[in-house]
């Protein structure tokens, strides 16, 4: 809890010059003090500095020599062939595939997680019967359930968001079914006493208490539809940035597969960016260390 | 829990023989107790004494509890707990108006905080609030729902000396205002007999004193008549 200190709490280092007029206010300190224990002030653009820096490293080691060339291509070289992939919208077509796949894994793996882990958070027996499954199929990687995927949807588009799909639900189902019965017993009783129905329980406190918990999930589910998309765009795929990186492969060209790299990065960064602007947003309420 | 068909009296509390406990060790031993209208009674004890237990049998909050007895309280009524118990993730207009829904909640909110003294902080975040201002919303919260009954389990133990003197004022004055009977739980002698019509002391699941206060308001602690019933009751607790 953070705050039990009186309402008319005076600061003790002003306790000194107490006996001067508050609003003449000369020696109060305006500066902004930083935490002494908090990690401090929020840097701008912090997020940014780290790959700066690995993007400055690569760039010296190429020019200099320090990288082969044919280890890994040169940043003008990649950035060359990023402007022609997107002259003859290869670049494109391939990137608008690949996030229609990953968004539709994403959509029904976060609405299909979200109601078994409040179906099972909610009642015993939704616990009892969907809990177990869940525990099973998160201990088998997605990835080993591919070759049965192939078998009973093809190699389409339905095998691949389904392999996205399944992949998502687990960490949502698991961080946001863990959110939810961590709801604080406290407020339970609160609930009890103003006499909520059950709809205005699970709407007031259940649903926001559980909240930090889905965004939790949320954020291992982007990093794990990424995954599932890069994998299954390498086999059997026509189309995407994996196919594209791929196909390059088998034509040695470091350059392009280089490009796929940097999008995908792009597209991860992004969209943990997005998640985590979301949770800024909604979790105003919360202070933490990190704020 | 106690059936509505014959009421036992016309009070806003009737208590009989209400027997609690766990894992088989009594805690409650036949308790006795009625509340009047807009009666505002304290309940002194040890720690450990079953004052909680009583109140949350009150509140309907001891489902799974096992005991007996009758008990008859109004189905309006409130909790005060000793923590706010704010949603740390709705504002304070929302936390005070939480599980109404008609449409003058809002403004009967609003009239609620600054009856508080909390005017303009509707839409401050719980954290931003010291203690005593939450504890002061969680007040608000309960007096919108204008309850017969007002139950209060060691509201103001976390605050400072300072804050909770002025809490008292507070309360006094709400309590004046809405007239709930009043149950409140402390270990506070002083803030017994400054606030309460009445005084229990509870020892070992009986109540051991039921004791009527006369003092005139404002009450002075440093009236002598207070300091004999303060001696008196310290004296009843075992503290000397
Ligand atoms: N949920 C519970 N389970 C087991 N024992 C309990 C529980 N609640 C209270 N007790 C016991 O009942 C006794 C009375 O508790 P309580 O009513 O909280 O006391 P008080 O509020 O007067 O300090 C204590 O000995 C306590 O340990
Ligand atoms: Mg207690």
């Amino acid at each position: 809890m953070s705050a039990f200190y009186a309402d008319t709490g005076t600061a003790p280092k002003t306790a000194r010059i107490a006996r001067k007029p508050i609003a003449s206010g000369a020696l109060v300190d305006q500066r902004a003090r930083s935490r002494r224990l908090g990690p401090g002030k929020e840097i701008p653009y912090a997020g940014l500095l780290g790959p700066a820096l690995l993007i400055a490293f690569w760039t010296l080691g190429s020019a200099t020599g320090f990288i082969d060339q044919r280890t890994l291509s040169a940043p003008w070289t990649v950035g060359v062939t990023a402007v022609d992939l997107i002259a003859d919208g290869r670049l494109q077509s391939n990137l608008i595939t690949s996030a229609w796949r990953a968004i539709q894994g994403l959509a029904f793996g976060i609405v299909i997680g979200t109601v078994l882990a409040l179906v099972s958070g909610l009642s015993r027996w939704g616990e009892a019967i969907i809990d177990g499954p869940i525990q099973i199929k998160r201990a088998v990687p997605t990835l080993a359930l591919i070759p049965l995927l192939i078998l009973w949807f093809g190699i389409g588009e339905g095998m691949k968001v389904t392999v996205i799909t399944l992949s998502v639900i687990i960490p949502i189902y698991i961080h946001t079914h863990n959110g939810l019965r961590s709801i604080d017993n406290r407020y339970v009783e609160l609930a009890e006493t103003l006499r909520m129905g059950h709809t205005e329980f699970i709407r007031q406190v259940v649903l926001p208490g559980a909240l930090p918990g889905f965004l939790l999930g949320l954020r291992f589910a982007v990093t794990a539809a990424y995954l599932s998309l890069v994998v299954v765009e390498q086999i059997n795929a026509t189309s995407g940035l994996g196919y594209m990186i791929e196909l390059a492969r088998t034509y040695g060209q470091t350059s392009i597969i280089l490009v796929g790299l940097v999008v995908y990065a792009i597209l991860g960064l992004a969209s943990d960016g997005i998640v985590k602007l979301i949770a800024k947003r909604t979790l105003s309420w919360r202070r933490t260390l990190a704020d | 829990m106690a059936p509505h068909a014959s009421r036992l009296t016309d009070n806003a509390v009737a208590i009989r023989d209400l027997v609690r406990g766990f894992n088989g060790r009594t805690v409650l031993d036949g308790i006795d107790l009625d509340i009047r209208r807009g009666e505002f009674v304290a309940l002194l004890g040890r720690s450990g004494s079953g004052k909680s237990t009583l109140l949350r049998a009150l509140a309907d909050l001891d489902h799974d509890v096992v005991g007996t007895g009758r008990l008859e309280a109004p189905v309006n009524k409130s909790v005060v707990f000793q923590d706010a118990r704010l949603l740390p993730w709705k504002r304070v207009l929302d936390n005070v108006i939480l599980g109404l829904s008609d449409a003058g909640a809002a403004a009967r909110g609003t009239s609620a905080l600054a009856e508080v003294g909390l005017a303009g902080r509707e839409t401050a975040w719980p954290v931003e609030l010291s203690g005593g201002e939450q504890q002061r919303v969680a007040l608000a919260r309960s007096l919108v729902r204008d309850p017969a009954l007002l139950l209060a389990d060691e509201p103001f133990g976390a605050l400072d000396a300072l804050t909770r003197l002025r809490m008292h004022d507070l309360l006094r004055q709400l309590c004046a205002r809405h007239q709930p009977a009043v149950l409140l739980v402390t270990h506070d002698v002083d803030e017994a007999i400054s606030l309460a019509d009445r005084v229990l002391v509870l020892e070992e699941g009986r109540i051991i004193s039921d004791i009527a206060i006369e003092l005139p308001e404002p009450r002075d602690h440093g009236d002598p008549q207070f300091a004999r019933i303060r001696a008196d009751l310290l004296a009843r607790l075992g503290v000397h």
